[in-house]
């Protein structure tokens, strides 16, 4: 259970992604925070207002699939780099996931990268789409991937292969 | 008004001050202002009126920024507290020169040091406390070792986990004697994803080595916190980073004659304090760690409250000021009332008062 490993469980998963019509048009973000604490940046840096106002601080995020466009003004705001945005929408069979990333090198368009679960497990292969950098990111960049469909749950970091030039 | 400690809380509590007109001295034992701050990589949590979502790095900047242009803060780096009298004579060695000062208020933000955890070997090199491995690589850029094994689950050890992978060192893994993990499972769920296995349940038996750290050696507790036989594992690391907790740095409030008592809940020895944070010596405020660890959200808020306090009892009247100490304890407040401030909730209700007092070995009482 994720209090013991870090990983959270399906049940977790549950509570935080969209319903299936909602994946189907189109990017959304998934908002993997699952315990108490005081924390809000998420509310603030919405501009669409898609995250429920904080009654108390404390509160788990909540977030409306309806209002989110998807946007991913979130991902590099959030202090516990717990937000991905998944878009189904992307390809015939593949979609895209867009990672918090904060490690060096940065990865570069179009190169093969090994995809990885939350336990940090070697799923397959992804291609960087696109390095999203900005001064408003804070040293934050959102890295977006190219996987499966049926991997897009599953993808949630990256690591860059021994041969880069693969 | 004389603040001791140039981290959040004694920053805090001098901006504050300077604000309502009051001419401030804060001693900073570094050659930089910050205290952990200057290490903080990650972005804060909190609300975000209280720089939530800014890295820590750049919450110092912002406070050296405002201390540098405030014409009523007189700043000594590299200057130590050396004792304090009974006349409320404060001395402090400064630029080779031994100074005295008598100040109208004096507020203790010394903050905390590491605890050190108990195993054969624990005195091998490769051996640290995380607030070094964060010191090397976050202010001077020295890696400690190629692979390392964590001790602790809290935010210190899953945060310095991380930094550590930031910085190319693999992290072998992270031990927790708690049957849970004791941090954010934000934090937890980052390190995990990247690869890096928590242990859980787990304790370090003892290092392994001939001139440095080679292997740490780690097993099973049961619930009551015995080891399980056969359950030991032998892992490949060159340092191991304790990340075990903080205990509130009080020396100078025992010297002064403040009351101390013991509460496991905020680290260890901390002065009773009243709702302003003024100590049981009349002319001294604390805030921050040696307060009760605490995060530095926390401690920003407590050196602003105790800045306030020492401003309103040094003769400053009115609504405003009054108004704004109210805000600034509704906002600590609401910082502590979730499940992740219980613990501290549970210590500050334990603070008993001065009668009880004596049963406490730093109490001088009597």
């Amino acid at each position: 259970m994720l209090q013991k490993t870090g990983i959270p469980t399906s049940d977790d998963l549950k509570k935080v992604i969209p319903p299936e019509e909602r994946l189907k048009k189109g990017p959304v973000a998934i908002v993997e925070c699952f315990t108490k604490i005081p924390c809000n940046p998420c509310y603030h840096s919405c501009p669409v207002g898609a995250f429920n106002e904080f009654a108390d601080i404390n509160d788990v995020p909540k977030l409306d699939y309806n209002k989110c466009t998807g946007c991913g003004m979130c991902i590099a705001q959030c202090p516990g780099l717990a937000i991905f945005v998944v878009d189904y929408t992307f390809s015939k069979d593949r979609g895209i996931v867009r990672i918090p990333y904060e490690y060096l090198p940065l990865p570069v368009k179009g190169q093969e990268v090994i995809a990885l679960n939350r336990a940090g497990e070697d799923v397959g292969k992804a291609i960087v789409e696109k390095v999203q950098s900005s001064p408003s990111f804070s040293k934050t960049n959102i890295i977006w991937l190219s996987v499966p469909k049926d991997q897009l749950m599953k993808v949630r970091n990256f690591r860059v292969g021994d041969n880069n030039d693969e | 008004m004389f603040i001791v400690g140039g981290g959040p809380a004694g920053l805090a509590a001098a901006i504050k001050a300077a604000e309502y007109g009051k001419k401030v001295i804060i001693v900073e034992k570094d050659f930089k202002l910050g205290g952990q701050l200057i290490k903080q990589t990650h972005r804060f949590f909190g609300s975000k009126e209280e720089c939530a979502g800014t890295r820590g790095i750049e919450i110092a900047k912002k406070m050296q920024k405002k201390i540098k242009n405030s014409a009523n803060i007189d700043v000594w780096r590299e200057a130590t507290v050396q004792g304090y009298y009974e006349d409320d004579v404060l001395t402090v060695s400064h630029e080779n020169k031994f100074k005295k000062i008598k100040a109208g208020k004096i507020i203790i933000a010394t903050g905390a040091a590491e605890k050190m955890l108990t195993f054969p070997n624990n005195d091998l090199p490769g051996i640290y406390g995380a607030g070094a491995v964060q010191t090397l690589m976050n202010i001077y850029g020295v890696v400690p070792g190629k692979r390392v094994l964590m001790i602790g689950s809290g935010n210190i050890g899953l945060i310095v986990s991380y930094q550590l992978l930031q910085a190319g060192v693999e992290v072998a893994g992270v031990i927790e004697a708690m049957p849970e993990i004791g941090g954010y499972l934000v934090h937890a769920a980052k390190i995990r994803r990247a690869g890096v296995p928590i242990y859980t349940g787990h304790t370090i038996k003892k290092a392994v080595g001939e001139r440095c750290v080679q292997q740490a050696v780690i097993c099973k507790l049961t619930q009551d916190w015995n080891q399980v036989a056969g359950s030991e594992k032998y892992i490949d690391v060159d340092t191991i980073c304790l990340a075990v907790g903080l205990r509130p740095l009080i020396d100078l409030l025992l010297q002064a004659g403040c009351i101390t008592t013991y509460i496991p809940e905020l680290g260890g020895d901390i002065p009773p304090r009243d709702e302003n944070l003024r100590t049981t010596n009349n002319k001294i405020y604390v805030a921050g760690d040696v307060a009760g660890i605490e995060e530095a959200t926390a401690a920003i808020l407590e050196g602003e409250l105790a800045a306030i306090s020492a401003v309103i009892e040094m003769g400053s009247k009115g609504d405003r000021i009054k108004g704004e100490r109210q805000i600034i304890k509704n906002k600590l407040h609401d910082l502590r009332k979730g499940p992740v401030g219980a613990k501290i909730r549970a210590g500050l209700k334990k603070i008993r008062g001065i009668e009880h007092a004596t049963k406490d070995r730093y109490s001088h009482i009597g």
